[in-house]
């Protein structure tokens, strides 16, 4: 039940927020920060209160409850968490206050609507993360879709119409044949069992013939792929990014890419083992090849929420190849990259959208040496840059670390060359530290040279030292999230066995390299 | 105290994190105090834990804080490992650590990034000391990574000139490309051998792997390759000499004494696999030899002082990496150890001549400064006289024990040993032209562009007392570090055989004498007031000739490795980057979305509203429909 009203709540208060504007402008993001602390207090309540209270076939659910919904297709308001769920639900909260952080004074006009659909997105994502009815998960995957279109349409920058337009076709083009995919996997169920079925325990039992599972499958895998996003499917995002106000960007960065990863882990592998097992090679393959590639256009841009962007197509290059590993520390690394991500790539950029507000530009090239005159902004750029770069004793570290060593033992070959990203990561991240915030003090003309920006203000320290100590806790102490996960993931590796076959004769034997 | 390991790196670790919490509005002295002190007090745990390490039964000691992360049967842990080795490190670590740090409080008196520059100093010890204290590789990973960024920081700390981001960045990504195959390293030891923990490796691989098999062959390589990223040793020594862009403290602590040397304590740490791989091992000591000789010849054509010493760095590693090739381990810790203390002294004492000349780094604009730089004189004779091996100083010992290890290898004794020889030549030369340009000869300080004669008199040696003790101290331990023991020979069971080598008497003769000889040639070319024309022309002409003139240029520029890695890495990368800067994978998406509107406006052209125009598609379309009807 508690669920259900964790997702009640964010809708409830969206709506609310929407109707308060009439009163106050500054009403809305009142009651939006309200919703969210309650939703925060549920979610925290789940975590505490985690005894193992109803076991199912999939691992260990925490909370799974079910009432029917359209009986006759066998739709059902499934939801249920176990670790992995609850750790994503607790990023999705957090992450939306550090949104409704950003937003807090960026957010002027159309207030009411702003939080309206900040709320809806964030209880889309909700939603997604703990439906385990598939026709209620691609209800939850809309829903999450269309308000975030709106955030980018109506409050983007100056391409925003462009931009949101890409986001939505890309979005909804992969999300019709996600949806082809489930209701062709409901018919089959249809066609085995007698009954039209949604419910992601009993599509598991769902034999299908190895031609149609493979293109079932990568119904499943393109609409996941296309919001990880995954190359050469990535193109919306540096758009969808560069143009969204920082509090979109917080959530696209942080939420809603997570949503491809946990779909995938969730949904594509456990329902289609043997197909994913065939495809995992070219998952990893093309995971490498987004790790390398999009590093390098990272390196090449001047608009820095463009080059995060690109950043972070390039590392869930690294959820993917950990998820593709499909061994425990694959998935382990997959699920804190998500993680440590989630919490570095929404501070880069409220950063760079600090920088858009004081300074009205994204340019690198017209931003510089920003070190003497904002030290608290400058200083915290470079602890997030210094997480992205993967140092150890910060989460991202752990992930990218697990990740790898997982894909080593499937791959060596896909695990060495996706590990040189490490290298490009510094390229990068050295190179936004050098032109903004070291060298010779620059910044636009039109701004003003003797008008020295302000540095933090005491909500935006607030935050990125929330999001620090969260990095610096995952880093040194990745154990809390790590046992949190893994009853669930050991279970979907029980249930499904290690991928074998063609990537075992990959491995190396003794004496053999 | 044993038990209280934890505290070692946790005293600068604390350091740090009040120093940057308090934003840079701590006063000097108080920030001076906690960086300084929190080193200071480590120092002190450090020499207890030594004392009870060395008065006990040298059994090693394991400790875990914490478990780090627990998947499958990956469970490192925040353990420290100390043996022989472990506690050399952390003396040296802390010991020289302090003394560099008492030194900088005088050295960054004036610097407006004076707490700024003493947190990243705390840091960088913490890491050291976990990288050194770590007892599985990924923690040892976590302090290898730590003390690279913390060099990539204190490189770049004086930010507003691009020149210094630029060499900070060049040596993180240079060891970044070492790290990285570390790093693969570790992941093929793991999916072998199932566990990371170094001990257990160490018991493991020998029962597991038989000596020469591939895959040791392989891990041993890979980690070799983060050693030389980070010892910057051939072909990834390139960051070093740009690295000394940073203040001349970092130099001495990072760059000379500790960082640099990690390298070292990785392959002796891991001498296990070296030993199973012996083609690996080998190929440590040629690129030891290779870099020691390479970096020989480029410090005799610098100008910069902090250059020289730099290229000097690379070399004395070079003669660790020697000893460790030819299984000489405890050899190469023994000029680990040394090395600190001498080199540590020399950059220091540069750090002094730099201060006192308003940052004057050209050695040609220097000369005839031992009296007015006493202190600074005799700590780079004594430095020099260590360095360069002189009798009975500490270097001689270490050194004499790498060459005669060296000799005594049973495939390539001689070719490496006639190398180290040379190297040791170059080595007195390329000291002693440093030491008798600066401080010999006539004063060229006074008419360099920016003297005159008030500049001139403004040359007064800047030695405060926390300045000149911790060069008193180093001067000391160069003289008479030789005669430390270290208490590493539990550490290398098997590897104590090699060093029992039975040299001759001349062996020995020449090894005392070449660097004599170098000094002597060194002071006829640079130092000596009645030659100083003839050696001036001498160089002329030697500079003139013509393999003479590219002879020096090429080794002037560290033998154009720089030029050759921006050719074949850096440019294209970047050119690269340039020209799909837009991402050729969009022009796809496009590329349809321009299909679908030139098929949109193809087909609103044909709504004309023109009743004659749609009649005639009408009958057009009928006509062909019904005429492939027909001709069907």
């Amino acid at each position: 039940m508690i669920l259900l009203w964790l997702i009640l709540i964010l809708f409830l208060g969206g709506a609310l927020a929407w109707a308060s504007e009439a009163l106050d402008a500054k009403l809305p993001r009142v009651i939006a920060l309200l919703s969210l602390l309650l939703s925060l207090t549920l979610v925290l309540w789940l975590f505490l209160s985690g005894a193992a209270d109803v076991r199912s076939p999939g691992g260990t659910w925490w909370v799974l409850d079910s009432w029917a919904w359209i009986p006759r297709f066998g739709i059902a308001l499934t939801v249920g968490a176990d670790g992995l769920s609850l750790l994503m639900l607790g990023l999705t909260v957090f992450l939306g206050l550090m949104a409704l952080g950003a937003a807090w004074n960026e957010i002027t006009k159309r207030t009411g609507f702003f939080y309206f659909n900040l709320l809806w997105t964030l209880a889309g994502v909700v939603g997604v993360f703990t439906a385990l009815d598939l026709f209620l998960f691609f209800f939850f995957w809309e829903v999450m879709l269309i308000p975030m279109y709106l955030i980018i349409a109506i409050w983007g920058h100056e391409n925003r119409a462009y931009a949101a337009m890409k986001f939505f076709l890309f979005t909804q083009v992969s999300g019709l044949l996600l949806l082809l995919a489930i209701l062709c996997l409901a018919y089959f169920h249809f066609v085995q069992f007698g009954h039209f079925s949604f419910d992601y325990f009993a599509l598991q039992n769902v034999v299908l013939e190895e031609r149609f599972q493979l293109w079932v499958m990568l119904g499943f895998f393109v609409g996941f792929a296309t919001k990880l996003p995954v190359f050469p499917l990535h193109s919306w995002l540096p758009d969808a990014h560069s143009q969204a106000p920082t509090a979109g960007s917080v959530l696209l960065a942080g939420v809603l890419l997570k949503t491809g990863a946990y779909g995938l882990i969730r949904f594509t592998v456990p329902l289609f083992p043997e197909a994913s097992a065939t495809f995992a090679p070219v998952a990893m393959s093309i995971a490498a090849i987004g790790i390398l590639y999009c590093a390098k256009l990272a390196f090449a841009q001047t608009d820095i929420k463009r080059l995060i962007a690109y950043t972070s197509v390039s590392h869930m290059g690294f959820v993917l190849l950990g998820i593709y590993a499909w061994n425990l520390y694959g998935l382990q690394g997959a699920l804190m990259t998500m993680l440590a991500h989630g919490l570095s790539s929404a501070a880069l950029f409220m950063l760079a959208g600090s920088l858009q507000h004081r300074f009205h530009s994204r340019d690198m090239d017209k931003i510089n040496g920003l070190w003497a005159q904002l030290p608290m902004l400058s200083a915290m750029a470079l602890f997030f840059s210094i997480a992205a770069v993967g140092m150890p004793g910060l989460g991202n570290f752990i992930g990218e670390f697990l990740s790898l060593l997982g894909a080593f033992q499937a791959s060596p070959t896909i695990a060495a060359i996706s590990a040189l990203g490490l290298i490009f990561a510094a390229v990068y991240s050295l190179w936004v530290i050098q032109k903004v915030f070291h060298g010779p003090y620059k910044i636009p003309e039109r701004v003003g040279l003797s008008a020295i920006p302000d540095d933090l203000s005491g909500v935006e320290i607030l935050c990125y030292a929330l999001m620090a100590l969260g990095l610096v806790w995952m880093g040194m102490y990745p154990q809390s999230f790590l046992a949190l996960s893994s009853p669930g993931l050991e279970g979907l590796l029980q249930a499904i066995g290690a991928f074998s076959g063609e990537l075992a004769t990959v491995t190396v034997n003794g004496g053999a390299l | 105290m044993q038990d209280w390991i934890g505290l070692l790196p946790a005293f600068p670790l604390a350091g740090f994190l009040l120093l940057v919490l308090s934003r840079g509005r701590m006063p000097r002295r108080s920030a001076g105090l906690i960086g300084a002190g929190s080193v200071g007090l480590s120092f002190l745990l450090a020499a207890a834990i030594c004392i009870e390490f060395l008065s006990g039964d040298g059994q090693s000691f394991q400790k875990t804080l914490w478990v780090w992360m627990q998947v499958g049967s990956l469970q490192p842990g925040f353990s420290f490992y100390l043996d022989g080795l472990s506690v050399v490190m952390i003396l040296i670590i802390t010991g020289v650590g302090f003394l560099i740090h008492l030194y900088s409080t005088g050295f960054m008196a004036d610097d407006p990034g004076f707490a700024r520059f003493f947190s990243y100093m705390n840091l960088f010890v913490a890491s050291m000391l976990v990288l050194v204290l770590a007892d599985n590789l990924v923690l040892l990973y976590l302090g290898w990574e730590g003390v690279g960024l913390c060099s990539y920081l204190l490189i770049g700390f004086w930010y507003d000139k691009p020149a210094n981001g630029y060499a900070a960045r060049k040596a993180f990504v240079v060891t970044r490309v070492g790290d990285t195959s570390m790093a693969i390293g570790l992941f093929l030891l793991f999916s072998q051998l199932d566990t990371l923990n170094i001990q257990e490796l160490m018991t493991l691989a020998p029962q597991q792997w038989s000596s020469g098999s591939g895959i040791a062959v392989a891990a041993a390589a890979l980690l070799l390759g983060g050693a030389v990223g980070k010892s910057a040793q051939l072909p990834l020594q390139t960051w070093l000499p740009d690295a000394m862009a940073g203040p001349t403290p970092i130099s001495a602590l990072i760059h000379a004494a500790t960082m640099v040397t990690a390298g070292v304590y990785l392959i002796a740490r891991t001498h296990v696999l070296f030993e199973l791989a012996p083609s690996v091992q080998i190929l440590v000591a040629f690129i030891g030899l290779a870099t020691l000789l390479m970096a020989g010849f480029t410090a005799l054509m610098q100008r910069d002082i902090k250059r020289i010493l730099a290229y000097s760095t690379i070399s004395q590693i070079g003669y660790m990496f020697l000893a460790l090739g030819v299984g000489a381990w405890s050899a190469a810790i023994f000029h680990l150890m040394t090395h600190a203390f001498f080199k540590a002294l020399l950059f220091l004492a540069a750090g002094t001549v730099i201060l006192s000349l308003h940052h004057e780094h050209d050695i040609f604009r220097m000369g005839a400064m031992r009296r007015r730089l006493p202190v600074a004189f005799f700590s780079f004779v004594v430095g020099s006289a260590a360095l360069t091996a002189l009798p009975f100083t500490s270097g001689f010992y270490s050194k004499d024990e790498i060459l005669l290890a060296a000799l005594a290898h049973p495939q390539y004794g001689m070719l490496l040993w006639s190398g180290g020889v040379l190297g040791a030549f170059l080595t007195a030369l390329y000291s002693f032209r440093l030491v008798f340009v600066v401080f010999f000869g006539s004063d060229h300080h006074a008419d360099s562009s920016h003297g005159g004669e008030a500049d001139h008199n403004a040359v007064v040696e800047n030695a405060s007392p926390a300045m000149f003790f911790p060069l008193l101290i180093l001067g000391v331990l160069s003289l008479l570090g030789g005669l430390i023991h270290v208490p590493v020979d539990a550490v290398f069971a098997q590897g104590a055989g090699h060093e029992e080598a039975h040299a001759s008497q001349l062996i020995h003769t020449v090894m005392i004498l070449v660097p004599v000889f170098g000094v002597v040639i060194s002071w006829f070319l640079y130092g000596s007031k009645p030659y100083e024309k003839a050696g001036q022309h001498m160089r002329k002409r030697l500079l003139e000739s013509s393999l003479g003139g590219f002879l020096s240029r090429f080794w002037f520029s560290g033998w154009g490795m720089d030029t050759l890695y921006q050719f074949v890495f850096v440019r294209p990368f970047v050119a690269l980057a340039q020209v799909n800067r837009r991402d050729v994978v969009d022009l796809l998406y496009s590329w349809i979305a321009l299909a679908a509107r030139i098929g949109n406006s193809a087909v609103v052209m044909t709504q004309t509203g023109n009743l004659r125009w749609y009649a005639i598609s009408l009958v057009g379309g009928l006509v062909l429909v019904i005429g492939l009807g027909v001709w069907r």
